[in-house]
Parts: structure tokens; sequence; C-alpha cells
């Protein structure tokens, strides 16, 4: 890494030549609509689960950009489903999709024998 | 008795078949629970069995359906199943009057020209042989009009029909030769024994003078015999194996059994009853986006092989118009839940996060629904509408609450709908109120289905202001306006609400009748149930729908769906509205351009 001069804390890191993109490149498999997100938050905004719990599509859609995904099983779990974050997506993307294919993707590299811990 | 060697194929395909079904309807029934095993056994000795038999005769036989269809198609099927039917009963019936005799071996029948060519003097032989002449006649126009049908399916008023596999068209193959061969072989008996009648007894007086038929018959008999088996061996491994299994699927379904959450054997023997006639293809609206791999009969051919993939199971809207068509009558959107249900079984959340909320006692709850928190001219209209009725209510989800459910069910996540469905089923109960109301035809459907409220009214909003309007708590002003009615798919076919929403409508402007409306009513393209379309895909449905629904150019499109409200308000074409603002806009007398802006709005 070429120095700047400034220093960088280990664990606030992201190296993206080594980061676990295998659920985000699953998604864009599955629902190639997910790589035009541009964060807008809409979803968020609007969704009914988050009226009740802490919940945050968003942030989990960046999470999975940055290969964060240890917890992700946990958070998705409180989606339910009800596809307002798909309506009002100004972008299309077909998040209802995605979010089941998170699900199932988390079940599918789980089954996977990788060192990975998700 | 001696059986002769021509024969051997014959028997050995109907043994083969007998076996076949034995083994997997054994199965079938073995799998179901103990309750309706009992019913299996228990209606056998009642009215049932008549009612069955009957049903199997319309539908399985003279396929009343098929004829509401298309006349063509059904006599095509008709003279095909029922005229093969009469083959065999009147075959049974001339044979056991030649033998004098109940006691026929049913082979001897099946082959009874080849033997009755000496004996002349039994019972009403002219008639059998003019009879068995006239049906044979009757199958073959059935089987000409098959081959036509390859050429020309317009004709019969199918755009499409189903893609075959290898084992379909052996089977498909043996069958169309069956009945030529049977012709061919009873005209050269007839030509050398004088035993046939119009039809044989005339070709064969043909035949005689260009063919040795002394060498001929006999390979023509063995080749009848050995399409017969052939069709008969095929018939468990093809879509023909639908011609057992529906008699059976009739019985099971009249016995009161009726499909579970997960796949048994009832779901096994409707899978297998599909025979693949391909109707239900032309009534999906899938084919005008180009989805042309996803509809029921190709999932429940999928099932069949065990190739069913994601992308065909979930790229369905379950708007339920295949069902409505289906001529077997198979429960396809449910069929393909189960089928949902089992594929994401392993990922259900359990939302234990989730706390009951403070209930108020009430005495009618509204509840909008997420989709009409997208759609908030709705919800300002139901507002409206309780406030002039004069009707306390408590609104459950106005600032939150869990979803109905419904939209889990559909991508097949029940033991998650589940949790949601007691959560606001308690909340529903604790709050004492007698009647729920709801915006939207998606909750509407899971509470009138999965939710246990006793005692409870649940109603639809366009039941509850039809309910307002015959009460006299709302006063409806007839405006001068072309109302059309779009029926959603969860309230219509979903839960059969056709009448109530267009009472109301009528009573406030001139509601226009249109072709394709009720049961055959088009979906907005907008369903929450299918997963995998893209967004461009719902935009060629929900236009084509609209061309539809605007071809009598009416001043409104009503519809009593948040959802669909939003979907078509989306093509920005028509006014779209929905009922309970018509009944609102009346209620305060808003001056109509605020009406259209409202919709627009959203």
């Amino acid at each position: 890494m070429k120095n700047f001069g400034f220093s960088a804390i280990e664990s606030r890191t992201i190296d993206y030549s080594q980061f676990d993109d295998r659920l985000l490149s699953y998604l864009l498999k599955e629902e190639p609509s997910f790589i035009l997100c541009l964060s807008c938050g809409g979803c968020t905004a609007t969704c009914s689960a988050a009226n009740l719990v802490d919940f945050n599509i968003r942030r989990l859609s960046l999470l999975i950009r940055r290969g964060e995904i240890e917890n992700l099983s946990r958070e998705i779990d409180k989606c339910m489903l009800c596809g307002k974050c798909t309506l009002v997506c100004p972008r299309n993307i077909n998040l209802r999709h995605v979010v089941m294919l998170i699900k199932k993707g988390i079940v599918e590299l789980n089954e996977e024998p990788q060192i990975m811990e998700l | 008795m001696r059986i002769p060697a021509f024969e051997l194929p014959f028997l050995i395909g109907t043994l083969f078949l007998f076996v076949i079904c034995l083994i997997r309807f054994t199965y079938w029934v073995t799998s179901l629970s103990k309750i309706d095993r009992l019913r299996v056994g228990r209606n056998f000795f009642t009215r049932t069995t008549l009612k069955s038999i009957k049903e199997a005769f319309m539908e399985g036989l003279v396929h009343r359906k098929v004829y509401k269809q298309n006349p063509m198609l059904g006599y095509m099927h008709s003279s095909l199943a029922f005229g093969w039917f009469l083959l065999i009963v009147v075959g049974h019936l001339e044979a056991a009057a030649y033998r004098r005799s109940i006691a026929v071996h049913f082979h001897e029948a099946v082959f009874f020209r080849y033997y009755a060519i000496y004996d002349r003097n039994w019972p009403f032989h002219e008639v059998f042989a003019f009879l068995m002449d006239f049906i044979l006649l009757v199958v073959l126009s059935g089987v000409l009009l098959a081959w036509f049908k390859r050429l020309n399916k317009r004709f019969f008023g199918m755009k499409k029909t189903t893609r075959l596999q290898w084992r379909d068209y052996i089977a498909l193959t043996s069958l169309w030769l069956i009945f030529p061969l049977r012709f061919l072989a009873e005209s050269f008996t007839a030509g050398m024994y004088h035993n046939g009648s119009f039809l044989t007894q005339t070709a064969g007086n043909i035949f005689k003078h260009y063919l040795p038929l002394e060498m001929v018959t006999d390979p023509v008999w063995l080749a009848y015999s050995i399409s017969l088996g052939l069709f008969l061996a095929m018939l468990p491994a093809s879509r023909y194996f639908h011609i057992p299994t529906e008699i059976f699927y009739i019985y099971l379904k009249n016995s009161g059994i009726k499909l579970k959450k997960f796949e048994n054997g009832y779901a096994r023997v409707q899978t297998f009853s599909c025979s693949r006639c391909g109707i239900c293809l032309d009534s999906c609206q899938m084919n005008v986006a180009g989805i042309k791999n996803t509809q029921s009969v190709y999932v429940l051919k999928n099932i069949r092989n065990r190739t069913l993939t994601d992308p065909v199971l979930f790229n369905c809207l379950l708007c339920g118009r295949c069902e409505q068509v289906c001529p077997v009558g198979l429960d396809l959107n449910d069929l393909r839940i189960v089928k949902r249900i089992e594929k994401t079984q392993q990922y259900n959340s359990t939302y234990d996060f989730l706390k009951k909320e403070p209930t108020p006692e009430a005495g009618v709850i509204y509840f909008a629904g997420c989709m009409s928190h997208l759609t908030p001219s709705i919800i300002k209209s139901m507002k409206q509408i309780f406030e002039s009725a004069g009707i306390p209510y408590w609104f459950m989800d106005e600032h939150k609450a869990a979803c109905c459910g419904r939209p889990l069910m559909q991508a097949g996540q029940r033991d998650a709908a589940m949790k949601l469905i007691e959560m606001n089923q308690q909340q529903i109960l604790d709050s004492g109120a007698h009647t729920l109301v709801l915006s939207c035809p998606i909750c509407y459907k899971v509470f009138k289905e999965d939710y246990h409220l006793p005692f409870i009214n649940i109603k639809h909003h366009s039941e509850y202001i039809l309910e307002l309007i015959m009460e006299g708590k709302i006063v409806p002003q007839k405006i001068d306006q072309k109302l059309v009615y779009h029926d959603p798919c969860e309230l219509g076919r979903g839960s059969h609400i056709y009448g109530q929403p267009r009472a109301v409508l009528k009573k406030y402007g001139t509601l226009v009748p249109m072709k394709q409306e009720r049961e055959k009513a088009l979906c907005c393209g907008g369903s929450l149930s299918n997963l995998r379309i893209t967004g461009s895909q719902r935009n060629i449905i929900r236009d084509a729908a609209l061309d539809e629904l605007g071809r009598v150019a009416p001043d409104y499109l009503v519809t009593a769906c948040p959802l669909c409200k939003k979907t078509f308000a989306g093509a920005n074409r028509l006014n779209v509205v929905d009922i309970a603002e018509v009944v609102a806009g009346s209620l305060v007398s808003i001056p109509e351009p605020e009406l259209v802006e409202e919709a627009e709005m959203v």
C-alpha cells in the first residue's frame, strides 16, 4: 500500500482486494438490478419493519458491498417482506428478491466447506 | 383359453400400467394424513362416489370445461376420450352378446372382430357392428382433428400449446396410431369375412381389390396390439398418466380432502392429474412480457421430473388466471405455494424481537395495510368515510404495526408469516372488536384464510362501504361519470368478491361492463407474489392490462387495491382511483379535478 503519511487504524480498514465478496457476487448474479443501488435510502424510510425495530436495509446493502456479513443473518430476519421498499425504489431494484436471496445465500454459504464464518 | 401371440404386447402393456397405477395410488394414499385416509375409505359407499362418477364422466370423458373454452377443442378431446370409452363399453357388450354370456375376457372384446368371423347368428350383430363402426368413425375424426391441431392450433382457439417431452411424443404417436390401425385391421378382416358394417365393410371391399388381405391382416392386428401396448406402457411416464390419476383426483377432492401446506399424496395426485393440455398457457399474462417457461403446466412438469428451479418457481404473479381456466380444476396457486414453502423452509424468521403493543378497546378496527401507506389518498378517504358515517374506530396500523403476513406467505415463508399472524391476531382479539375493516385485498385474503378470529367480521372496505350505504349511514350521490372497475386478483379470484364493489360503484356512476372482468380479470402486474420479474417486464404486463381497461375510454379506472392503484397510476394513462376515494369524493363533494390530482399525485 502506498504510504501517504497518514496512519490507518487496522480495524477500520477495508481491503477491497481481500474482502469476502461471495454473497455480493451471488446477489448480483441472481438479481442484477442490485448493482443499480445509489444508497438513497428510500427503502429504509418507508420500511414497515424499521417502524417496529432497529432495521436499516440501506445499511445492510452497504455492509454486503463491504463484505461485512458477519451479523447479516440476524439483521435480515427482521424484514417482513411487505415489499414497500421495492415499490418506492427509484432505480427499480427488486429488493424483495434481494432479501430472499440474502437469506438463501447465507444458508448456502454456510453449507459450503469454507473457513468464513457468517 | 389360449392367448394368441399378437395380443401379447397389449396384455403386457395393460399389466404394466395396472401395476404402476396400483403402486403409485397406494403410495399416495398412504402418504395422506390419517384423517384424509379415513375420508378416502369412509366416503366410498356414499353419494361422494356417485358424484365423482358423474364428474369423471362430465369432465374426464365429455370434457365439458374444454367445450366451454372452445367447442372445436372440446369435440377433439371428447371424441377421443368419450369415443374410446364407448368403444370399450359397447365392445364388451358386443362380445357378451356374441358369447351369449356376461363373462367375457376383456382382451377378447378388444380384438373382437378378429375372432367373430364365422358365427353370424348372434343377437343384434348388425346393430352392434353399425354402432362400433360409428363410434370408430367418431374417434377417427378426433384423431384427424388432433393431427390438424398440430398444424393449426389457432383453429382450436389456442395460441400456444405445451412443449412436449420425448416420452410424450412416443405416447402421442402410439395414441395416434391406435385407431387408424384398428380401422385397417377391422377393414381387412371385414374384407375377408364380411363381418364389418358401413365403414369397415366398405373399406374392406375396396382394400380387397388392391391388397393380398390374407397376408396383411395378421400383421396389422399385431401392429394395432403393439400400438395399444406401447401407449399403455408409456402412459405412466408421459402426460397421459393424467387419465387414471384425474379420476382418482376427482374422488379424493369430492371426499373432502384439501391441499396441505406441505407436499403429500394429494399434492402428488394433483401434479400427476395435469394433462398438459396447455389451456393455462394462453391465460397467462407472463406471455406478453416474454416469460414463457414459468407457467403452471411447466411447473407441474418440472415437479414431476424433479427439475424445478427457483427462477421458474418464483416467476409467477399468482394471479390465479390459470386456475380459473384449468379444465381439471387443479389448485395451481396453492401447489406452487407448497413448493415455495418447501424451498424456503430453511430460512424462516422468528421475529422474536416483536413486542405486543398496548391495545385500546375498540368496536371497529381499521387496518390499512403496508400498501395503503404508499397510497395515502385511500387512507384519507377511509378516514372521511368513517367520520361521516359517525363510526368510532381504532386505526391499528396508523403509526406502526407488523405486516399482515400475506407477502411472506406468497414467498413461501409460512412459518415466519405465522409469527406475525399470531401477534396481530392477539392484538385484534384483545381489543374486543366486532368488525375488522381492511383496505388491502392482500391483507384481506390472509385475514380471511389464516387468521383465527372467531366472531369478528372481516370486511374489505368495498364490502364495508356497501353495508354503510345499505344502513343509510352514508348517502351516495350519483355523478355523471363513466367508470370501469378492475378486479384485484386477491379480492376477486382470491376471495371471490366481485359483486359488492360493483354494487357500490353503480350508485356513484355509470359502471361500464368489460369483456375481461370478474373471474377473467387481468392482473395489474404489480403482484408481490412474483419475486423474479423485472420492473420493465411488470410495465409491459401493466400496459397490456391498461390497453384492455382503457378500451371503453372510461373517465375513471376504479380499483379496490392499493397495489393495483399504485401500479396503474405509474403508467399515467388513466385516472386511477380507489373505490374509497370515489365514495369519499362524493361525500364532501370534492370537485372532480381535485380527485384527478389526487390520483396522479400518488
